[in-house]
């Protein structure tokens, strides 16, 4: 469903990402690893049509996204859940809000409103804090918010930017939990980490980048600098 | 569609009341601007009262020699009031004359008493004219130098206050000048201040504005709500430049109104209160939405 065909990005001379090339599966779960710096961010920047690739092409469902038009990018954005580790709430919203002003910019009606924030805040077992604004909240909190609100247009794509960066351990193990969890409910989950731990506790797919270069692409793989 | 405007007022109200002390600071920037936006308006008022009253003050008199006939004085007085220029022409007569001279010197029996020696009233008759604009007044000593009535024209007064009428016409034009470069010039800078807290307000915004577009918002649902705030700034800072200047000006007023020609400056705020209103609030939500359209669209390209 995600197929990228030998996509790099410069910036400037700085060659962030070069002849990245991989295809991934409808509910795979793969985890894309690399020290900092390695180019994890520029390549979910560029399926999330963030920034654009220098050369190379991505597709999405068969569909070259750099032919998307500008005022059809909400909508495809929509189609990808996205969560970051600075986890990028409205600081101004509430949990509840967070999520419902995701669903409203989608279109979709109070009825609809009203019946699946409480459905998703129960989801990412959050429904006692609903009413909390994110500075009223923990860190795991708060990225559970996040992931409730990528999921409230039934995403099929998740991607996940070291969601677990800024959180403790135990915290950590609640979203990486969460996230196998949605991915086995039939999402594809892309997580982007450098935590060695997370990496090879997973068991699954993994992706490793270096310098912008993709040097191993292993099912069932470990994190191995 | 009603829902979206629905969703953008809601939103709009949440963000200014949650927005607390940066909305308070921009509505108090706005009531100052709208504030300022009065007192110049008020100001100008006063002014071009000031003005006209001093226009007022101005007029050339006629003089006539001592024996031509009232009738001859009343032609010259219809002639006059073809004229374009004129606006008004009071007629003394001798007696009329006679009467003034003799209330202004009262206080002098010594000089009465000489007047009331003489067998003839010598006051000479005379017309007052007052021209529509101060300029005008030499076109209209043109007309009466003309020859047709030199012959019962004893002296027009013009040539004696010639130099002040003309210094005064320079400080009426100056003065209107002035006062309309001061005012825009006073205008566009508390414009432009407003502007610009507006646009600071927002770029404290724009790591929202970019969350809201990485949800899938579309740029109409991002702007809808600032664009109510800033339309809300406007509303709101009418209504408390207008408590402000209301009890300012009801205490000003009579303290004014010993040096100042306009008696009544409150009562004229007050006779032009909804006027006032409604051109505030015109120009706040124009303002303040023009503002917040423009600082968002910054943040809304890439
Ligand atoms: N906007 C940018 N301008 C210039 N260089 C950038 C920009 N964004 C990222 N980079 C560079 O690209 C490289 C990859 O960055 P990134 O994808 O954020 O790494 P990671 O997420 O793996 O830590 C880094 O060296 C970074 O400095
Ligand atoms: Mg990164």
């Amino acid at each position: 469903m995600i197929n990228f065909n030998k996509t790099s990005r410069y910036y400037g001379d700085y060659c962030a990402l070069k002849d990245i090339s991989f295809r991934v599966k409808p509910k795979e779960f793969v985890s894309i690893v690399g020290r900092s710096g390695a180019g994890k961010t520029t390549l979910l920047k560029l399926l999330l049509k963030e920034e654009k690739a220098s050369s190379g092409e991505i597709l999405v469902d068969g569909k070259n996204i750099d032919e998307i038009k500008e005022k059809d990018v909400p909508n495809y954005r929509r189609k990808i859940g996205s969560i970051f580790q600075d986890f990028k709430l409205l600081p101004n919203k509430t949990a509840y809000e967070n999520i419902a002003f995701a669903m409203e910019a989608g279109g979709r009606t109070d009825e609809e409103i009203a019946e699946d924030v409480p459905q998703i805040l129960n989801l990412v077992e959050l429904a006692d804090k609903a009413d909390n604004f994110p500075y009223q909240m923990s860190g795991g909190e708060k990225q559970r918010v996040a992931i409730g609100r990528a999921l409230v247009h039934k995403p099929d794509i998740l991607m996940a930017d070291e969601p677990t960066g800024n959180l403790d351990p135990l915290h950590t193990w609640d979203i990486i939990r969460l996230l196998c969890r949605i991915n086995e409910l039939g999402t594809t989950v892309l997580l982007a980490t450098h935590d060695r731990e997370i990496v090879n506790a997973l068991g699954r797919r993994v992706i490793s980048l270096d310098r912008g270069q993709l040097i191993r692409d292993e099912e069932k793989g470990r994190y191995i600098v | 569609m009603f829902e979206g405007f629905k969703r953008i007022f809601k939103w709009g109200l949440k963000n200014f009341w949650r927005n607390g002390w940066l909305s308070t600071a921009t509505v108090s920037i706005m009531s100052l601007t709208l504030l300022v936006i009065t007192v110049l308006l008020m100001l100008n008022v006063v002014a071009n009262v000031i003005l006209e009253e001093l226009e007022n003050k101005i007029d050339i008199s006629v003089y006539f020699k001592l024996d031509t006939s009232e009738t001859d004085i009343l032609k010259v007085k219809d002639q006059l009031e073809k004229l374009e220029e004129v606006n008004s022409i009071t007629y003394v007569s001798q007696e009329d004359a006679l009467v003034k001279f003799k209330e202004r010197h009262k206080d002098n029996p010594i000089l009465l008493q000489s007047l009331d020696e003489l067998d003839v009233n010598p006051l000479e008759a005379s017309l007052n004219i007052k021209a529509k604009e101060t300029s005008q007044y030499a076109s209209i000593n043109q007309f009466l130098e003309s020859v047709y009535y030199q012959e019962i024209i004893d002296k027009v007064n013009y040539m004696q206050n010639k130099d002040v009428i003309e210094k005064l016409n320079k400080i009426v034009t100056d003065v209107k000048a002035g006062g309309l470069i001061l005012t825009l010039l006073l205008a566009l800078i508390v414009f432009l201040v407003t502007f610009n807290a507006i646009r600071l307000a927002i770029y404290s915004s724009r790591e929202e504005i970019n969350i809201m577009r990485l949800v899938g918002a579309k740029n109409w649902f991002i702007r809808g709500p600032f664009l109510v705030e800033g339309v809300l700034y406007g509303v709101i800072g009418t209504v408390v430049s207008l408590l402000v200047l209301y009890p300012v000006f009801y205490f000003l007023s009579p303290k004014l109104s010993g040096f100042l020609p306009i008696e009544d400056i409150f009562g004229y705020f007050q006779d032009n209160l909804l006027a006032f209103f409604f051109l505030l609030l015109a120009v706040g939500i124009i303002l303040g939405g023009f503002s917040s359209w423009f600082a968002v669209r910054k943040y809304l390209r890439r």
